[in-house]
C-alpha cells in the first residue's frame, strides 16, 4: 500500500457554506505531506474529517487501504492549531489522562512520558499546574501528548506557532526524526519556507476545492516561469543585443572579472536551448541555472492567479497576509 | 466504554479534590445541624421580660392579668399620666390604660410605650381582655359561663387512610408537607448546583481549547456523558456525606444534652371498639389520646409512619433523573456559547419549569392526589420536584412508575437532543448563537 491515507471525492457543507467540494487527497506513506491553503479554505474541516471528529456528507475515506473507522483513532495523532490544556490540572497527570484516552497503558504511558519530559527539559514541571507553565512549555507538552501513543499518522496543524526559533528547530528535528522512523505526517501551515524545508508532497486547497497537488519538486518544475540566471563574460555586444529576441533582462549585476550575472526571462516561442545557442557566438558562459519559483510564489500564483511581482499595491496586502501567517 | 470511565474518573476526582468541595462538604452539615439545633436553643432561651404597668380605671380587670413567659404585669392604681412618667423613668416597658369607657367602647383601650410595642405582649393582652369582655357580656345576658365551658369541644380528626392491603394508616398532612417541600427544594438546589457545574465544565473545555484534542480521541458524546456522570457522582457523594455528618452531629449534640431534645415517642392507642367501653373507661382513653396529641408526639408518630425506603430511594432516583434531564441541557448550553454572559438567553427555558415546580408545590400539597398534582408529577420537566413533594403523602404505584418511566424517557430525549447541539457547539467559536442555530444543529445529520 503506497498511501497511508486516501480521501476520495469528499464533500462537506455547513448550512449555506460549502467547506469541501469534491476534494481528493492521497497521503503517501513515510513522508511529510503539506496541506496548504489560505484561511477558511477548508483545511481544518478536512483534518477534522480525517480525525473522525466530523463526518463528510459524501466521499470515501481509506486508512491503510481500509475504510476509516473508530479503531484507527489510536493510530492517528493530532495537534490542532487552536490547542489548550486544563489549566488547573497538574502537567504529568494531565498528560497521563490524555494518553489513556488514546488507549495507552498507564504504566507504559508513564514511562515514555518521563523520557519525553526529560528530553524536553520538562521533568521538574511534572507536578506543577499547567497554568504555571509558559506558553512554549505548554506547546511542548501538547506535542509530546500528540506523539506519545506512537501513531502511524501524525497531523500537525501550524505546529510552530507560539514557539521561539530555538524550540522551532528542536521541534523540526523531532518531526524529521519521526519521519525517518517511518511515521507518515500531514503538515498544515501557512509558512511556505517550512513547507519547502520539510514537505515531500503537498496539496493546495482554496475555496473548498483542491487546486493543486503532487510531489513538491515536480510542482515547482511545472510552475517554471522561464526565468534563468546567466553568468557570462567577454561580451561582444551589449546585453540587450545578445539576448534579443529570445529573452529579456529582469535584473542585472556586474561582478568582478568582467562576469555579468543576469536574470532573464525567455520569451514566448523559445526555450532554454534556443537561448544558449543564441548567446554562444557572442559571449563566454560561466553559469546557467533555472530559477524555480518559490513555494510562496506558487501559492500566491495558484490562489490569486498572479505572481507576487505582478501584484498591484492592493493585492500586495493579501500577499503580506499570507506570508506572515 | 473504557474511555468514558477514564473521563468519569477525571471529572470526579478533579472536583472531589478541590478545596471548595471539601470545605462545602464539611460546612454543609454544620449549617444543617445548626438549622436543626439552634431553633431549639433559641426557643429555650428566655427572651428579656417585657414589663407592663396596668392602669385599670374600672378596677374590674387588673386581677385577670396573669404573668406569662416573657410578659410581667404590675397593677399600679394611679392615674395614667403619672404611670407614663414612671415608664419614662424606665420602671416599665409599657403602660396599659383601661379607661372607664373600655367596656362600652373597647377602642378607647390604650397601650403606651416608648420603644416599639412587643407584638406578643399586645396579642396576649388582647386575648385576656377579649375573654373577660365576653364573660361579662355572657353574664349580662344571663348565661352561666360554666354551661358555656361545658359545651366547648375540641375537635381533632385523626385522618385514617385505608390502604389497598387492608391496613389503616394515620395521615399527618403537616409533617408530610414539611418533608415534601424539603425534598423538592433539595432537588431544585442540587439540579441547579450540579447542572451549572456541567455547564461551566463544558465552557472551560471549549474556551481553553482542549476539547479538540479530546474529541480526536473520544466521541463528543462520551466526553459529554463522562462529564455528566462524573459530576452526578460528585453530587451523590456530597449528599451522602451531608446526610451522614448531619445525623452524626445532631446525634452527638442530642446525646450530650438529652434534656434539649425531649421527644419521647408514645404508644399508639387505637380505639378499636369505643362503643363497648363504659363511660369511665372511654373517658380515660380519651385523656390518653389527648395527651398523645401534643405536636411533638404527632411529629414523632408521623415520622415513624413514613415509608423511608420509598422516600430515600425515590429521592435518589428523582434527584438523578432530574439532574440527568437538565444536565444534558446545561451541557448543550455550555457548548453553544463562548462566555458566561451569553448563557443567559438559553438559561430561561431551563429555569422556568424548575421555578414553576417550586411555585406549584403549595398547590400540590393542598391536594396531593388532584389532577394538577398528577400531571405535574408525571411530566418529566416538573416531575422530579413535584413527585418529591407528593411522595410523603403516599402516591399510587401507577403514578410513581409512570413518572419514573417518563422521566427516563425524558432524560434520554434531552440527552439525544443535547448531544447533537454539543457535538457542533464545542467546535464553533466566535459566533453569537441563536435558537435558530441550535435548531439547525439538531436537524443536521452526521
Amino acid at each position: 500500500m503506497k498511501y497511508i491515507f486516501q480521501a476520495e471525492n469528499i464533500y462537506k457543507q455547513y448550512e449555506k457554506h460549502q467547506a469541501l467540494t469534491d476534494v481528493s487527497v492521497m497521503v503517501p506513506r513515510h513522508g511529510i505531506f503539506g496541506l496548504l491553503g489560505p484561511n477558511g479554505a477548508g483545511k481544518t474541516t478536512l483534518i477534522r474529517i480525517i480525525n473522525q471528529i466530523i463526518s463528510p456528507d459524501q466521499g470515501k475515506l481509506l486508512f491503510n487501504g481500509e475504510k476509516l473507522n473508530a479503531k484507527h483513532i489510536a493510530q492517528i495523532g493530532y495537534l490542532p492549531e487552536e490547542r489548550g490544556l486544563y489549566k488547573k490540572m497538574k502537567v504529568g497527570e494531565q498528560a497521563l489522562y490524555l494518553a489513556q484516552l488514546k488507549n495507552v497503558d498507564t504504566k507504559a504511558a508513564r514511562k515514555s512520558l518521563k523520557e519525553w519530559f526529560e528530553k524536553f527539559d520538562l521533568l521538574p514541571w511534572w507536578d506543577r499546574k499547567v497554568e504555571e507553565l509558559s506558553k512554549g512549555m505548554q506547546q511542548k507538552v501538547q506535542f509530546i501528548i500528540t506523539i506519545l501513543h506512537k501513531p502511524e499518522l501524525l497531523i500537525f496543524d501550524e505546529p510552530f506557532s507560539g514557539f521561539d526559533p530555538i524550540n522551532v528547530n528542536l521541534l523540526k528535528s523531532e518531526i524529521l526524526k519521526l519521519r525517518d522512523q517511518g511515521t507518515s505526517i500531514i503538515f498544515s501551515t501557512h509558512n511556505m519556507s517550512s513547507v519547502e524545508e520539510l514537505c515531500d508532497h503537498i496539496a493546495l486547497i482554496n475555496k473548498s476545492e483542491k487546486i493543486l497537488d503532487g510531489n513538491l519538486e515536480e510542482i515547482k518544475k511545472a510552475h517554471s516561469n522561464r526565468i534563468f540566471t546567466l553568468e557570462i563574460g567577454d561580451l561582444q555586444k551589449s546585453m540587450e543585443e545578445i539576448l534579443s529576441p529570445v529573452a529579456h533582462i529582469l535584473s542585472y549585476e556586474n561582478s568582478k572579472d568582467g562576469i555579468v550575472k543576469t536574470k532573464v526571462r525567455i520569451d514566448e516561442g523559445y526555450n532554454a536551448n534556443d537561448l544558449i545557442k543564441h548567446i554562444l557566438p557572442s559571449a563566454q558562459f560561466h553559469g546557467f541555472q533555472e530559477e524555480l519559483p518559490s513555494m510562496n510564489d506558487i501559492f500566491i500564483k495558484t490562489v490569486t492567479g498572479k505572481y507576487p511581482q505582478e501584484l498591484e499595491k492592493e493585492d500586495l496586502k493579501l500577499h503580506m497576509d499570507i506570508d506572515t501567517q | 466504554m473504557n474511555k468514558t470511565f477514564t473521563i468519569i474518573k477525571r471529572e470526579y476526582l478533579s472536583r472531589v479534590r478541590k478545596k471548595s468541595f471539601i470545605v462545602m462538604t464539611i460546612l454543609g452539615p454544620l449549617l444543617m445541624a445548626a438549622l436543626l439545633i439552634v431553633p431549639v436553643f433559641i426557643a429555650r432561651m428566655s427572651d428579656s421580660v417585657y414589663e407592663v404597668a396596668i392602669v385599670d380605671d374600672t378596677r374590674l380587670f387588673h386581677t385577670e392579668f396573669v404573668d406569662a413567659n416573657n410578659v410581667k404585669f404590675t397593677d399600679i392604681n394611679i392615674d395614667v399620666d403619672s404611670a407614663i412618667e414612671l415608664m419614662k423613668a424606665n420602671k416599665f416597658d409599657a403602660v396599659l390604660h383601661i379607661p372607664t369607657t373600655a367596656f362600652q367602647a373597647p377602642s378607647t383601650l390604650r397601650l403606651f410605650s416608648e420603644k416599639a410595642i412587643n407584638m406578643n405582649a399586645k396579642l396576649y393582652i388582647e386575648n385576656i381582655l377579649r375573654n373577660e369582655f365576653e364573660l361579662m357580656k355572657l353574664a349580662h345576658a344571663g348565661i352561666d359561663p360554666e354551661v358555656l365551658k361545658a359545651t366547648e369541644t375540641k375537635i381533632s380528626i385523626t385522618a385514617i387512610r385505608l390502604l389497598r392491603d387492608g391496613h389503616e394508616q394515620t395521615d399527618y398532612p403537616e409533617v408530610s408537607m414539611g418533608l415534601g417541600i424539603f425534598g423538592g427544594i433539595l432537588i431544585y438546589f442540587f439540579v441547579f448546583l450540579f447542572g451549572a457545574q456541567v455547564m461551566r465544565g463544558v465552557m472551560e473545555e471549549k474556551s481553553n481549547r482542549i476539547v479538540e484534542i479530546i474529541v480526536s480521541s473520544v466521541k463528543p458524546f462520551q466526553l459529554m456523558m463522562g462529564k455528566i456522570v462524573g459530576i452526578a457522582m460528585v453530587g451523590l457523594t456530597q449528599f451522602l456525606i451531608w446526610i451522614f455528618l448531619t445525623f452524626a452531629i445532631v446525634g452527638t449534640v442530642s446525646a450530650a444534652m438529652p434534656d434539649v431534645f425531649r421527644f419521647t415517642p408514645q404508644q399508639n392507642i387505637y380505639i378499636s371498639s369505643a362503643q363497648s367501653l363504659n363511660p369511665a373507661e372511654l373517658q380515660q382513653q380519651m385523656q390518653q389520646v389527648e395527651q398523645q396529641n401534643t405536636p411533638a408526639g404527632q411529629i414523632m408518630e408521623a415520622l415513624g409512619a413514613i415509608n423511608y425506603k420509598v422516600m430515600i430511594l425515590s429521592f435518589i432516583f428523582f434527584f438523578l433523573g432530574g439532574y440527568l434531564l437538565y444536565a444534558a441541557l446545561f451541557a448543550a448550553i455550555g457548548s453553544a456559547v463562548d462566555n458566561e454572559a451569553d448563557t443567559q438567553q438559553f438559561m430561561l427555558p431551563i429555569t422556568i419549569p424548575m421555578i414553576f415546580s417550586i411555585v406549584m408545590a403549595q398547590m400540590v400539597m393542598n391536594n396531593p392526589a388532584g389532577p394538577v398534582a398528577f400531571w405535574l408529577s408525571i411530566i418529566p420537566f416538573t416531575s422530579p420536584i413535584i413527585m418529591m413533594v407528593r411522595i410523603p403523602f403516599g402516591v399510587p404505584w401507577f403514578d410513581l412508575w409512570l413518572s419514573v418511566i417518563l422521566l427516563i424517557l425524558g432524560f434520554l430525549a434531552t440527552t439525544w437532543l443535547a448531544a447533537k447541539i454539543y457535538r457542533t457547539g464545542i467546535l464553533m467559536y466566535g459566533k453569537k448563537v441563536s435558537y435558530k442555530d441550535l435548531w439547525k444543529w439538531v436537524r443536521r445529520a452526521g
